[in-house]
């Protein structure tokens, strides 16, 4: 497992302090309470740019700095420690990663210089039901003299209302669960016949519906190659779930750390609960869950980076584990705060909040255990 | 016909004709049956349904008739229940008055205080709250510092609560209350007052659920009348514990309902889909198989429970682990409740979530509350442990 570098180093210590100060829990709260469309803080993602966070996976050619997906997990680690809204995973992750490994070069000219300075917000619109699976597509997308006529919903789609464009995955032939003749598109979200309507979701992360009504679209529209487009979205959404993987380490995490510290404060019958030893392997255990979860989200970004061959098993792996953790910890979050724990006024119930959305976008612990056993051909 | 079936029949009679069929619709949200000065379902006949069961002392089923209780005996209790549940009706009360307070009002109160006191439980005329639990005070309740002077012709109480359900909503509060301070069971004593007394505050606390159940409580300079002291000064950390055994009971008795009106697998089928006549997930498949073998085995053992401790008048080991098996129960089916609606189980209000995934998100979060309140789990078992296992601490 490749050690951070200098770089690395100076990239996490950054974060860490530009999220404490700037983006901290309160900052998801005030978002929450003021009911925006938008549910993330836009002086806060154009300063994501300026750091250069939003083009760490993005060629230098266009802007980026083509720093490799560990480097961006530092960053999505630090800024889930706090559950900071933004459009990291959807633009700075999946929409630069499909544009970098799939984009014509028009494409790439037009949206990854945007994406590395927070020019555009760019979301992946997938599922159509509500559980994640990829190749469940019936979203049409019918030739249409030199391009395509697009028709269909897309649910829960993260960042839809924030939306400057959308990848959108399309039928071009076969049938609604086949993987074959699944197409990506890539569509600014102005074009007629998309409305969007905000889902407020227990969470406060940004998503929405997103319905398609004979969107009108040329042909160069398309990413990626037509009827063939399922690997190259598997494979970004691979690398979409070992980013999230690596945001949901740091909510657990930070979730962990907060309840650590209550063990250590907390005084019931004159000695600190932290004494207790039902409380304390639960905790010990807790600390090996999020070790392990730990190696797996660094296995996983190594592997992308470093182009190995098992990258799908291990994000399949990262995202499990990292459910499994983030699920756990915040659980226990509440639990041993005691009844302080069930008050809104306290972080542990927007930790669990957080922790189920994260859990099921891009496939839940089920979904990525079943594919681990597909993939390890039993 | 036996004078079981005798009163099953009266009984099947009794509600045909006083049952409100309004009430066969669904309740509204806000529309608990808690009584109270306060009570105005928006459906009147609830009220009309509270009174017309109160009369007959119904709502308070095995309590005696002097304090205007039902006097049924379990047996004729337990044909009032199935009665009820095969016409499928409303409780007519829900009532910590009911359920904890009056039982240890039963056993430790003087005649005076039973005759003012339950009667109007029964009722449903009086709402109580329960103020037991302190910032300081939680699992180690008897830690609990709100403290009561006596100031010759009243008591003077000074101090706070918290985590008092519906405190702003309640009618009278059961307290405990510091008495001597160089004593620490021995020092807490069990008051009953009104919560208009002046200098109570109950201040409403957001629950992650959204809603505000419960409350922090504020005393004073509260005067309370030296009668309304129930049993012995410096005694109440006994009525206390057995309050709170009747609160476990209470809770064995009912599980922690509520929430989605849905079946976990109904809404497994509807959200995840069938392959091959089966579950599409198999993994969510064999965890909710685990989860329905788990309720089962808790509904039996409940009546297991009730039998064994039937027979030989005193509860049944399997008692002390019921409140732990039912909260533990219910977060289960709740995790599971929006782990199968996937997306649609993560919404808060509004468009584009179908209303049965809203309400199973809300009823997950409150599940939360269940391994907390009436004791944790934690503490529960704790006591199992050291009293029903004999392993004792090794500090
Ligand atoms: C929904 C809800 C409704 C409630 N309603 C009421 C009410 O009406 N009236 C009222 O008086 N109270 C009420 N409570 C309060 C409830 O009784 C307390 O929250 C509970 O007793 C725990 O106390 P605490 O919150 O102070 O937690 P703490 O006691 O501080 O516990 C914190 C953590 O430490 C653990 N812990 C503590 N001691 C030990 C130990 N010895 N060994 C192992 N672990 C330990 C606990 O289990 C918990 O996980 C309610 C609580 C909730 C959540």
């Amino acid at each position: 497992m490749a050690l951070l570098t200098e770089e690395q180093v100076m990239l996490k210590d950054a974060a860490k302090g530009w999220v404490g100060e700037r983006s901290p829990v309160s900052a998801l709260r005030k978002l929450r309470d003021t009911d925006v469309d938008v549910a993330f803080d836009k002086a806060a993602w154009a300063e994501m740019g300026q750091m250069g966070w939003t083009g760490v996976i993005v060629p230098e050619a266009h802007g980026g700095s083509e720093f490799g997906y560990r480097s961006l997990g530092l960053v999505l680690e630090e800024t889930g420690r706090t559950l900071v809204n933004s459009p990291l995973i959807t633009t700075a992750l999946f929409a630069a990663s499909a544009l970098t490994r799939g984009g014509s070069a028009a494409q790439k000219d037009a949206w990854l210089g945007k994406i590395a300075e927070a020019g555009a917000v760019i979301a992946p619109a997938l599922d159509e039901q509500a559980h994640h699976h990829p190749a469940r597509v019936a979203l049409t997308a019918k030739k249409d003299g030199a391009g395509y006529v697009l028709d269909g919903k897309k649910v829960f789609v993260l960042d839809a209302m924030a939306a400057d464009a959308f990848i959108v995955s399309a039928r071009t032939s076969g049938q609604s669960g086949e993987e074959a003749g699944v197409t990506l598109f890539l569509v600014p979200a102005d074009t007629a016949g998309i409305a969007r309507t905000r889902l407020k979701t227990a969470d406060s992360r940004g998503a929405g519906d997103v319905t398609f009504t004979g969107v009108k679209v040329s042909a160069d529209a398309v990413l990626g190659a037509v009827d063939q487009g399922f690997g190259l979205l598997e494979s970004v959404l691979d690398r979409t779930r070992a980013g999230l993987a690596a945001e949901m380490l740091g909510q657990a995490s930070q979730a962990f750390e907060i309840t650590l510290d209550y063990l250590k404060t907390r005084t019931q019958f004159g000695q600190l609960i932290g004494t207790f030893q039902a409380l304390q392997h639960r905790a010990a255990k807790m600390f090996t869950e999020l070790e392990m979860t730990r190696s797996c989200v660094e296995a996983a970004l190594d592997a992308i980076d470093s182009n190995a061959n098992d990258v799908r098993a291990l994000c399949s792996l990262a995202k499990a584990k990292a459910s499994e953790t983030v699920h756990l910890v915040s659980n226990e979050m509440v639990q041993m705060h005691g009844g302080i724990g069930m008050t809104d006024a306290h972080d542990a119930g927007l930790y669990m909040k957080r922790a189920r959305t994260s859990e099921a976008l891009f496939g839940s612990a089920s979904f990525h255990r079943d594919r681990y056993a597909t993939l390890m051909g039993f | 016909m036996s004078d079981l079936e005798a009163f099953r029949s009266e009984t099947r009679a009794w509600l045909e004709a006083n049952y409100p069929p309004s009430l066969n619709e669904p309740m509204a949200e806000d529309d608990a049956p808690w009584g109270g000065r306060n009570y105005r379902p928006s459906n009147p006949d609830a009220k009309l349904w509270l009174e017309r069961m109160g009369a007959k002392g119904w709502t308070a089923p095995m309590w005696p008739t002097q304090y205007s209780g039902g006097g049924l005996s379990a047996d004729e209790n337990r044909v009032l229940t199935q009665e009820l549940t095969r016409i499928k009706a409303r409780p007519a009360l829900m009532s910590f008055g009911v359920w904890m307070l009056g039982p240890v009002l039963l056993e430790y109160a003087n005649e005076e205080q039973k005759q003012k006191f339950l009667p109007p439980i029964v009722r449903g005329e009086i709402r109580w709250c329960q103020g037991y639990s302190e910032p300081g005070a939680g699992s180690d309740l008897a830690g609990l510092q709100t403290r009561c002077e006596d100031q010759g012709d009243h008591y003077l109480i000074n101090g706070q609560k918290v985590w008092t359900s519906y405190a702003d909503q309640a009618d009278w509060i059961f307290c405990l209350v510091r008495t001597d301070t160089s004593k620490k069971h021995e020092g807490i004593s069990f008051l009953l007052f009104d919560m208009k007394t002046p200098g109570v505050e109950a201040r409403p606390i957001k629950l992650i659920s959204g809603s505000s159940p419960f409350c922090e409580t504020f005393f004073d300079n509260v005067k309370v009348p030296k009668d309304q002291l129930v049993g012995k000064l410096n005694g109440g950390w006994d009525i206390a514990k057995r309050l709170l055994q009747y609160e476990r009971q209470n809770i064995s008795a009912g599980g922690f309902g509520g929430g989605a009106g849905l079946e976990i697998e109904e809404a497994a089928k509807q959200f995840v889909g069938i392959e091959a006549g089966k579950l599409a997930d198999t993994d969510l498949r064999t965890r909710i198989a685990a989860h329905k073998m788990d309720a089962k085995a808790f509904a039996l053992t409940v009546r297991r429970a009730e039998a064994e401790s039937k027979a030989s008048r005193g509860p049944s080991a399997a008692t002390s682990i019921i409140k732990y098996a039912a909260a533990k129960l219910n977060q289960d089916k709740c995790e599971l409740m929006v782990e199968a609606m996937g997306t649609q189980g993560l919404g808060w209000e509004g468009e584009g979530f179908d209303p049965e995934g809203l309400k199973a998100t809300r009823a997950w979060l409150r599940s939360k509350g269940n391994s907390i309140e009436g004791g944790t789990s934690e503490v529960n078992l704790n006591v199992v442990a050291k009293r029903v296992l004999g392993l004792l601490d090794h500090q």
